[in-house]
């Protein structure tokens, strides 16, 4: 399968193309299961445990429960998806998106307010600092 | 006959549905936002559409990597709110309009776009949100609702010409429907934002008011930006703006912009609203 694609020099980008979906189909079907309420109550029980349920490679397993939110998107989760896994832990996107991008949720919120991430130096790898 | 008379296009950001569900929207940071919601909301009560059909993406809700249509069209009576995992948002049922929906698919798909057809989905934010956007707080939704499920999280997302081409097929079934009904379509999600990744937070507002600006000015421009224009310059979850594409694909060509909306931020992203009308 095509490695090299147009969107491949985009900076910190995780897209959910064919590779990335096939690496993370049983991650994010985990993530999936904590949609229903007896599914949420047994995580929370025995995180890991639950866990055993699903064929997770030993990096994925560990990313879910160290809570490595950007190492969960290297491993082929999808924002959508990993982030039922914040919503269990009462978290919200700016802590999330803090976490990702290696500041605070109140630096990460800051940022938002003055107008979100700016476009210069983000658009493509090479203009990265 | 009915009469498809308008389009709204808005962002769906479930921090806007939180806001209105614990009554935030006074609040420093939410104010802004929810005063530029108000034209919008006299709007809606003004021209009382009967039945909006409402273009939006199911976050692992409904759908999820085990099944993902492309288009998929809702034709039950009802529509329950999803649990996205704080259980259930508690807004009113929304009601279907199944005669309608089944015309739309039947034509649909006679015109060569290869529907799937729902009688059981459960809605999440995408749908619930603009409507708490539109309408409020109410008893219950003011108009029926015809859900129209487009995958924008599973790479390829339909293309923007592909989106458009199913608008215009929509008025097309919707022009020949035996009912007098008025109608309006709705093109959710965007702007610009990308939740994910060392970018997360990135917003282009550039980008958001040339895409405003050219549902008027310039709509061929935007039929054909690509998916990597998209995640490039609107960020990864901006592609979500192919929705709006479906809305403008189903108006006249020369609708008018009635009135229009932006800010940033809502929670991580950058959130317009645009109100087009026919002449």
């Amino acid at each position: 399968m095509r490695q090299d694609r147009p969107y491949s020099n985009i900076p910190g980008t995780y897209v959910l193309d064919p590779q990335h979906s096939m690496q993370g189909y049983e991650l994010n079907m985990f993530c999936m299961s904590l949609n229903k309420p007896k599914n949420r109550d047994k995580f929370r029980l025995d995180e890991a445990a639950y866990l055993d349920d699903f064929p997770l490679t030993k990096e994925q397993r560990k990313a879910v429960l160290s809570r490595d939110w950007l190492g969960l998107l290297q491993l082929g989760g999808n924002i959508y998806y990993t982030f039922k896994l914040a919503i269990f832990d009462r978290r919200n996107m700016q802590y999330v998106g803090g976490a990702m991008s290696g500041v605070s949720e109140q630096e990460f919120t800051d940022m938002m307010i003055a107008g979100g991430r700016p476009v210069e130096g983000n658009l493509y790898t090479s203009e990265e600092k | 006959m009915a009469n498809l008379f308008a389009g709204v296009g808005t962002s769906h950001v479930p921090g806007i549905g939180a806001a209105v569900d614990h009554d935030k929207t006074q609040l420093p940071y939410w104010k802004p936002l929810f005063d530029g919601y108000g034209p919008a909301r006299e709007w809606m009560e003004r021209e009382k559409p009967d039945v909006v059909i409402i273009v939006y993406n199911d976050h692992a809700s409904a759908f999820s990597l085990e099944l993902i249509p492309t288009f998929a069209m809702g034709v039950a009576a009802e529509f329950q709110p999803a649990d996205e995992g704080y259980g259930p948002r508690q807004v009113p049922v929304v009601e279907g309009h199944p005669e309608l929906a089944w015309h739309i698919c039947e034509s649909l798909i006679m015109d060569e776009f290869d529907m799937t057809i729902a009688n059981k989905m459960p809605v999440d934010h995408g749908l619930t949100v603009p409507l708490s956007i539109m309408c409020g707080q109410p008893e219950a939704w003011p108009c029926k609702v015809i859900p129209l499920a487009v995958n924008v999280i599973q790479y390829p997302q339909p293309r923007g010409s592909r989106c458009f081409a199913l608008g215009k097929a929509i008025r097309a079934a919707v022009d020949s429907f035996d009912e007098d009904l008025k109608v309006a379509v709705w093109g959710t999600g965007g702007m610009s934002h990308q939740l994910q990744g060392e970018r997360a937070g990135f917003v282009n507002e550039p980008f958001d008011t040339a895409f405003l600006n050219d549902l008027t000015a310039d709509k061929e421009r935007l039929i054909n930006i690509g998916h990597t224009e998209y995640m490039r310059e609107a960020g990864s979850e901006g592609a979500e703006l192919v929705m709006w594409l479906i809305m403008l694909g189903a108006l006249d060509k020369d609708a008018k912009e009635v009135y229009r909306h932006y800010h940033v931020p809502a929670s991580s992203t950058a959130a317009g609203l645009i109100i087009l009308e026919n002449s």
